[in-house]
């Protein structure tokens, strides 16, 4: 009998994935009067991407430009030895964070050890008035005691599952899909 | 890539990915804490045979700022204490569990020796052996040069002056620019070329003032005056005559161009002091460069799993989280 | 006194015959020979060759005897196949007197593992500077007939010449290390693409080809013969050709290491392969090949040179020069020149027994394998094979630049005066 592939389903397509960005930006500026104290960072690599868009909605909202950063976790993370040495993203803080509403940006949510890494990360470079989160995708799981502030989507999953994320400017498309992994797959 | 001792072991990609690390580490400097804690836990061990106060600083900053353990061992390497060198001294590094070693050493081939030995596990990086090879100065001087020159390095004229025969730098340069895809031009009296220099991926040429339009970087090697007394040249000044770099022929340079030099210097030797200090001059940036270059060495060569440490076998979902955040 | 009855031996290659060998002397030489009383030795399928001759060997005592002693050397030259070495002066004190001669010829004697024969330095002190009391040593009880410098060159023109035309007076000859010392200041390696390569200073074949070509006029110009140690270069095979065809009386060795070994090992930076005259190049190599196939190079000499491994497990320019050669020669000439189709067992008795005992004018050495003669003699396996064990050696030094390389042949037994030293490889 020949083995079931693991198949995949979308969750999100690109208009959900606009409207989840649009509605983020809004909450952002709804829970942050001062839109000035904002610093907004992406978590390579599609963190950046989004934090990008969502800089950009923000722009057209409050008729002013607003750009977004990137803030690079790799030398922060707790599971460096486990793979060979990783390459570096690129970490560009525009401004001065302290005193500041640093907003992290990122794609998905699970364990949280990538935040904790960037909080980590951000203590090195200042000290902000305080820390949001915002992330397209909340799917669970989480290992230490982190919650995103804004959330595109809640996912529950299980361990067998993966999320794929795709952002048009690297991979060709918007979409958000589960996929099964393993041997004899499930629907 | 388990040891650098050499620039002509390194592929472009491994080379480039040394770069743009460097280039990453280098706002390290203009933090607030200068610190990263990737390498917390880590021992370097700067093992320096050979005087080198500006090298090993270097490597220790840089180890120290990704929060290594350093420890420094100085030793005078000589005939009469060999009985007590590389071997010995390797095996109680082994012992105290040194996670790389840093080695500079007047014979070419020691960082080979301990690299290949049984005498120690750790990473071992080439900080300058004899005559032979000093890798991480090779990638300063590229990282500086792409910084000023734009983009990568290829088809760049990058022409090399100096004591090519007993240069280390000379080698580890000819070798990782051309690796870079730049086109390497050696400048030296014919004494001061090795033989067997045909076989080099480079260009030669006994005529320094004809190097000069061409060039987009300058490099000046440290020639040393004591040369003459076996014949290399006749004098000091005759060597800085034909081979120095004065402000006259600097002024010849296209105005892109650069001038380099990996130092200690021999002002008004091979350099100038006017052109030491001029302008075009990149010599002190290339220091600067040489911290982050060497953070980026260590991070790549014991920043991640090494032999030492395998598969974490407590936690094994952690792998699948890291796949999923951060999309990486 | 043991009788030995060698059954079925292949003397220099050829057909299988029987030896009997009796009171240190072959008896019988024939087929199908018996004798009550003798011990047979089964040699189905091995080579019956004289017993080697080795004029080129440090056995480091006086002064070293933690690298080697006369007594393990011989042992080990005896694993090698070998009834006769000559060891080199560089002693500690050096060999230059009737005094140090005598008593390396007598540790040789108590040794009875092979004839040790010393050679004389041709200077005092190995220093270059005046001649040693030649005539001494050459009327000792060490009637010693071969001088040389080895491990330095004599390298003043007038002292070279004044050793050639002194030594005529009894026979002697002048070995000389072909190295100008001002050429080869610090040299670690060849000198060539791989020195440049490598940061390694060079030494380049001039400095061994300028002195041969210079020793070889000088001997003709004086009526002397010359012998050249360890010639490692195609200039100097071809020098000597040109020697050879003017009728200058030249003789010269290669060392088994030569005939194999090129200096792309160096990469490795492992001293081992770190010895004087460097390892050279391939086209090298070939030239040496074809200079001892067609008798340019009469001889292989091992250059036997036990080191102790501290001075070997270091960086390469603090390492001592040399390698072991003794028990490895045999193997690497079959491997190098029989194997190769380059030269026949007649010629590699010529090149290992009968030439090196001319040379060095031992008349007991290097005869023929025939009834009357002395019972020096080598039982050989060509169709055996080893994987070369650095802790497999009768030396007390270990530093051999075969180790883990498979060598074809074995040395199965060793005669000395008719008394095995080894037998069924063993050392007796």
């Amino acid at each position: 009998m020949v083995a079931v592939p693991a198949s995949a389903r979308t969750v999100l397509d690109d208009q959900d994935i606009s409207r989840a960005l649009t509605r983020i930006t809004h909450e952002i500026l709804e829970k942050n009067r001062d839109a000035d104290d904002l610093v907004l960072l992406g978590v390579p690599t599609r963190g950046v991407h989004l934090a990008q868009r969502i800089a950009a909605k923000m722009s057209q909202v409050e008729g002013r430009d607003i750009s977004s950063g990137a803030l690079d976790v790799t030398m922060y993370r707790d599971d460096l030895r486990l793979q060979p040495a990783r390459s570096l993203e690129h970490t560009d803080i525009p401004d001065d964070i302290d005193g500041r509403v640093v907003v992290l940006i990122d794609d998905v949510l699970m364990s949280g050890r990538t935040i904790r890494a960037a909080l980590d990360a951000l203590a090195d470079h200042g000290r902000p008035r305080a820390v949001q989160l915002a992330v397209l995708v909340d799917r669970g799981h989480r290992e230490l005691p982190i919650r995103a502030d804004y959330v595109g989507k809640n996912l529950p999953t299980s361990m067998e599952e993966k999320v794929k994320v795709r952002l048009a400017e690297i991979d060709a498309e918007d979409s958000v899909t589960i996929e099964a992994v393993g041997e004899g797959g499930q629907a | 890539m388990k040891h650098l001792l050499s620039a002509g072991d390194l592929s472009r990609d491994e080379a480039v990915r040394i770069l743009d690390t460097a280039e990453e580490l280098l706002g390290v400097a203009r933090r607030p804490i200068k610190k990263l804690p990737t390498l917390r836990g880590r021992t370097i061990v700067n093992l320096f045979f050979e005087d080198s106060t500006r090298t090993r600083i270097s490597f220790e900053a840089a180890a120290k700022r990704l929060s290594a353990d350093v420890i420094n061992f100085s030793a005078k390497g000589s005939s009469v204490s060999k009985g007590e060198s590389l071997k010995d001294t390797a095996l109680t590094l082994q012992a105290m569990g040194a996670d790389a070693v840093v080695i500079r050493h007047s014979a070419s081939g020691a960082p080979h020796r301990l690299a290949h030995s049984q005498w120690t596990r750790g990473a071992v990086v080439n900080a300058g052996d004899g005559t032979h090879e000093h890798p991480t100065q090779a990638l300063l001087d590229a990282f500086t040069a792409r910084k000023h020159l734009g983009g990568d390095l290829a088809g760049r004229n990058i022409t090399i002056v100096g004591d090519v025969l007993h240069s280390r730098v000379a080698r580890s340069n000819a070798l990782l620019l051309n690796t870079l895809g730049a086109n390497v031009t050696l400048v030296a009296p014919p004494t001061l070329l090795p033989v067997g220099v045909d076989a080099w991926p480079v260009q030669t040429s006994y005529d320094l003032d004809a190097s000069l339009e061409k060039a987009d970087a300058v490099m000046m090697l440290r020639v040393q005056a004591e040369r003459m007394n076996a014949a290399y040249f006749p004098s000091a000044r005759e060597y800085s005559r034909r081979y120095g770099l004065d402000v006259a022929r600097m002024n010849r340079l296209q105005d892109h161009a650069i001038v380099m030099h990996p130092g200690p210097m021999n002002r008004g030797m091979e350099i100038s002091a006017d052109v030491a200090d001029c302008e075009r001059s990149v010599i002190v940036e290339q220091v600067t460069n040489g911290v982050a270059v060497r953070m980026a060495v260590l991070y790549l060569l014991v920043g991640g799993q090494t032999d030492d440490t395998g598969p974490d076998t407590s936690g094994s979902t952690e792998n699948i989280h890291s796949d999923n955040e951060g999309a990486r | 006194m043991t009788t030995y009855l060698i059954r079925g031996a292949a003397v220099l290659g050829g057909d299988p015959t029987d030896l009997l060998i009796e009171d240190g002397v072959v008896r019988s030489v024939g087929r199908g020979l018996t004798a009550d009383g003798a011990t047979v030795v089964d040699a189905d399928g091995l080579i019956a060759l004289p017993g080697l001759v080795d004029l080129h060997t440090h056995l480091r005592e006086p002064g070293r005897e933690d690298a080697e002693t006369v007594h393990t050397g011989a042992q080990a030259a005896a694993r090698g196949g070998y009834t006769c070495v000559h060891a080199m002066a560089n002693t500690d004190p050096v060999a230059d007197t009737a005094g140090v001669v005598e008593q390396v010829w007598r540790l040789g004697r108590e040794s009875r593992y092979c004839d040790v024969q010393p050679v004389g330095a041709v200077t005092v002190g190995l220093a270059g500077e005046r001649l040693a009391e030649l005539g001494a040593m050459a009327d000792s009880a060490a009637a010693v007939r071969v001088f040389s410098d080895d491990g330095k060159c004599v390298s003043d023109a007038v002292l070279m010449r004044r050793a050639l035309e002194y030594v005529k007076a009894f026979d002697g000859v002048i070995a000389q290390h072909a190295q100008e010392p001002r050429l080869t200041e610090g040299a670690q390696m060849n000198e060539g693409v791989l020195s440049g390569e490598l940061g390694l200073q060079g030494w380049p074949a001039v400095a061994e080809e300028a002195i041969i070509a210079r020793d070889v006029l000088l001997a003709e110009h004086v009526g002397s013969r010359l012998h050249v140690c360890h010639l490692s270069t195609r200039g100097s095979v071809e020098i000597v050709r040109w020697a050879k065809s003017r009728g200058i009386d030249v003789t010269a060795e290669v060392t088994p290491h030569h005939l194999l070994l090129t200096d792309e090992l160096v990469r490795s930076y492992d001293p081992i392969y770190k010895v004087n005259p460097p390892l050279r190049t391939a086209d090298d190599v070939q030239a040496v090949r074809e200079g001892l196939a067609d008798g340019t190079i009469d001889i292989v000499a091992t250059d036997h040179a036990p080191h102790p491994m501290e001075d070997k497990e270091c960086e390469w320019s603090a390492a001592a020069f040399g390698m072991l050669g003794l028990e490895t020669a045999l193997n690497i000439v079959q491997q190098t020149m029989v194997d190769t189709g380059l030269i026949g067992w007649p010629r590699v008795a010529e090149a290992m027994s009968t030439i090196p005992a001319r040379i060095g004018r031992v008349s007991t050495h290097g005869r023929p394998v025939a009834e009357g003669e002395p019972a020096h003699l080598v039982l050989y396996d060509p169709a055996a094979s080893r994987v070369v064990e650095p802790a497999d050696t009768a030396s007390l030094s270990r530093n051999t630049p075969y180790a883990g390389r498979e060598l074809p042949g074995r040395v199965v037994a060793t005669f000395l005066d008719g008394r095995p030293t080894v037998l069924e490889g063993e050392l007796q």
